[in-house]
């Protein structure tokens, strides 16, 4: 296979994206994906257990040193980091990044350095600027970068700040987006 | 832009900087006793690349350089690496659930040993006395509150906290279910919180290097919360026996919320007390 993993990272608005991209993974896809979701500190298993009604793949909290395994998503623990280490996950609670815990770059730069080019990043809908230099990172280690089209995302913030700082990322709108890993991950 | 010789250059810098890494921890461990040889490598390199980004170097090895012939840059090393931010009553229905669930146990017992392994600064510890004083067990409770870095250890025991932050603990405290006005817990001088003096009495703080040293005493809790989560798995392997060493039959386990006994040697010696808020009691 041509892709080890893919990480997502959404802020307002994600919600909708997430189910939208997720809805369309079938129950046999192979790659493992980590998902973060910026939201409140103390934010429960809520967005989990919401996330799973619209998966057929299975949504699990990432705990410190889970393993990596196909075929499963993998949310970000509200009020950490979360870090890709060699096999497995790894958490931080060190300072919120981009105002952000569980920060986007911090995903995308750790993705970036294990997995290189076999790493796809995409970047939804959200505010602000998290996420745009992971992108960044895991297009200089060769891997691919997709953006939600700001044309369509409810919030262009976070879009438009990782086209900015990437070249010749893919942009899709909301619906294409699932039936394009769907096709990646074929590769 | 990014060019195939930038591609290039990134995979060379990487490649390099598997090198460094672990030469960097050997010399850090040689020179200074301080062990990081076993900690987990993504989030140990973030921390060095914040501290080479302070003292103004661009490698790992010129970093080395630095901490090896200063040990003021060693020391503002340690609080990069150890220090996070904290506060009292940080996940508030973490205590809220101490309260209901813990504490009745605590009650039968003659004397109370409670071990927060990783204190950083204080503030979690002196929320702990502030809850057995309220439920009237601070009396016969010895608290020991140990870390590796002596800085923040003498921060926490002076017990002095920003007066600013006193807002959002004792929004925290009101949430963990308690009744009283919190402002009765410190006096407030300048910019100051100055805690009062009656929590300090049974609180013992000591250096203690979870990686290094051993088994002190017998607790009827631990507190490792968000600690072992910088820790490689032989090393989170290692601290579990300590801790399971450390521990009295029916003694309280508390861990963070990303964290697990899944997975580990001891996770068969414990049974949960509360799933959410990662609280497991010894059972043998």
């Amino acid at each position: 296979m041509k892709y080890k993993l893919i990480v997502i990272g959404a802020s307002l608005g994600g919600l909708h994206a997430l189910r939208t991209i997720l809805s369309a993974l079938p129950v046999d896809f192979r790659l493992p994906l980590a998902v973060v979701q910026h939201r409140n500190p103390d934010a429960g298993d809520q967005l989990q257990f919401v996330l799973q009604e619209s998966c057929a793949l299975p949504v699990r909290t990432a705990e410190d040193k889970t393993p990596l395994a196909p075929g499963t998503v993998y949310l970000a623990e509200a009020n950490y980091h979360l870090l890709v280490d060699g096999d497995h996950f790894a958490l931080s609670t060190e300072d919120a990044v981009n105002h952000a815990r569980p920060s986007i770059d911090v995903l995308f730069e750790t993705a970036a350095e294990r997995y290189g080019k076999q790493t796809i990043g995409v970047v939804l809908t959200g505010t602000g600027k998290d996420g745009a230099l992971g992108l960044a990172a895991i297009q200089r280690s060769g891997g691919l970068t997709l953006v939600e089209s700001p044309v369509s995302a409810q919030e262009q913030g976070m879009p438009v700040a990782a086209i900015s700082v990437t070249a010749n990322s893919t942009l899709l709108k909301l619906e294409e987006i699932g039936p394009y890993l769907v096709a990646l991950s074929l590769k | 832009m990014t060019t195939a010789a930038e591609k290039n250059q990134s995979r060379n810098h990487e490649d390099i900087e598997a090198i460094e890494m672990p030469l960097l921890t050997e010399a850090m461990f040689q020179r200074y006793g301080y062990d990081f040889r076993g900690y987990a490598a993504a989030s140990l390199k973030r921390r060095v690349r914040h501290a080479m980004q302070a003292e103004g170097v661009q490698t790992i090895s010129a970093f080395q350089e630095h901490v090896l012939h200063d040990a003021e840059a060693m020391a503002r090393f340690l609080d990069i690496v150890s220090v996070d931010v904290t506060a009292m009553f940080r996940d508030p229905l973490f205590y809220k659930v101490l309260r209901n669930k813990v504490v009745p146990d605590l009650r039968a017992l003659p004397h109370v040993r409670v071990w927060h392994a990783g204190c950083s600064t204080g503030e979690e510890v002196y929320s702990m006395a502030i809850l057995l004083h309220e439920e009237g067990l601070l009396e016969k409770s010895q608290l020991y509150a140990t870390d590796l870095n002596q800085r923040a250890l003498e921060r926490a025991r002076e017990g002095i906290f920003p007066l600013n932050h006193m807002r959002e603990y004792t929004a925290n405290y009101q949430k963990t279910g308690g009744g009283e006005e919190f402002s009765r817990y410190y006096t407030a001088k300048h910019d100051s919180a100055i805690l009062r003096d009656f929590l300090r009495g049974n609180i013992v703080w000591a250096g203690h290097n979870l990686v290094t040293d051993g088994s002190f005493n017998e607790f009827q809790m631990i507190l490792c919360r968000n600690v072992m989560i910088y820790f490689g798995r032989p090393l989170q392997e290692r601290v579990h026996r300590l801790i399971y060493d450390s521990l009295a039959m029916g003694g309280m386990l508390c861990l963070g919320h990303g964290e697990s006994l899944q997975f580990t040697p001891h996770e068969k010696c414990y049974e949960v007390a509360d799933r959410a808020e990662k609280i497991y009691r010894k059972v043998k």
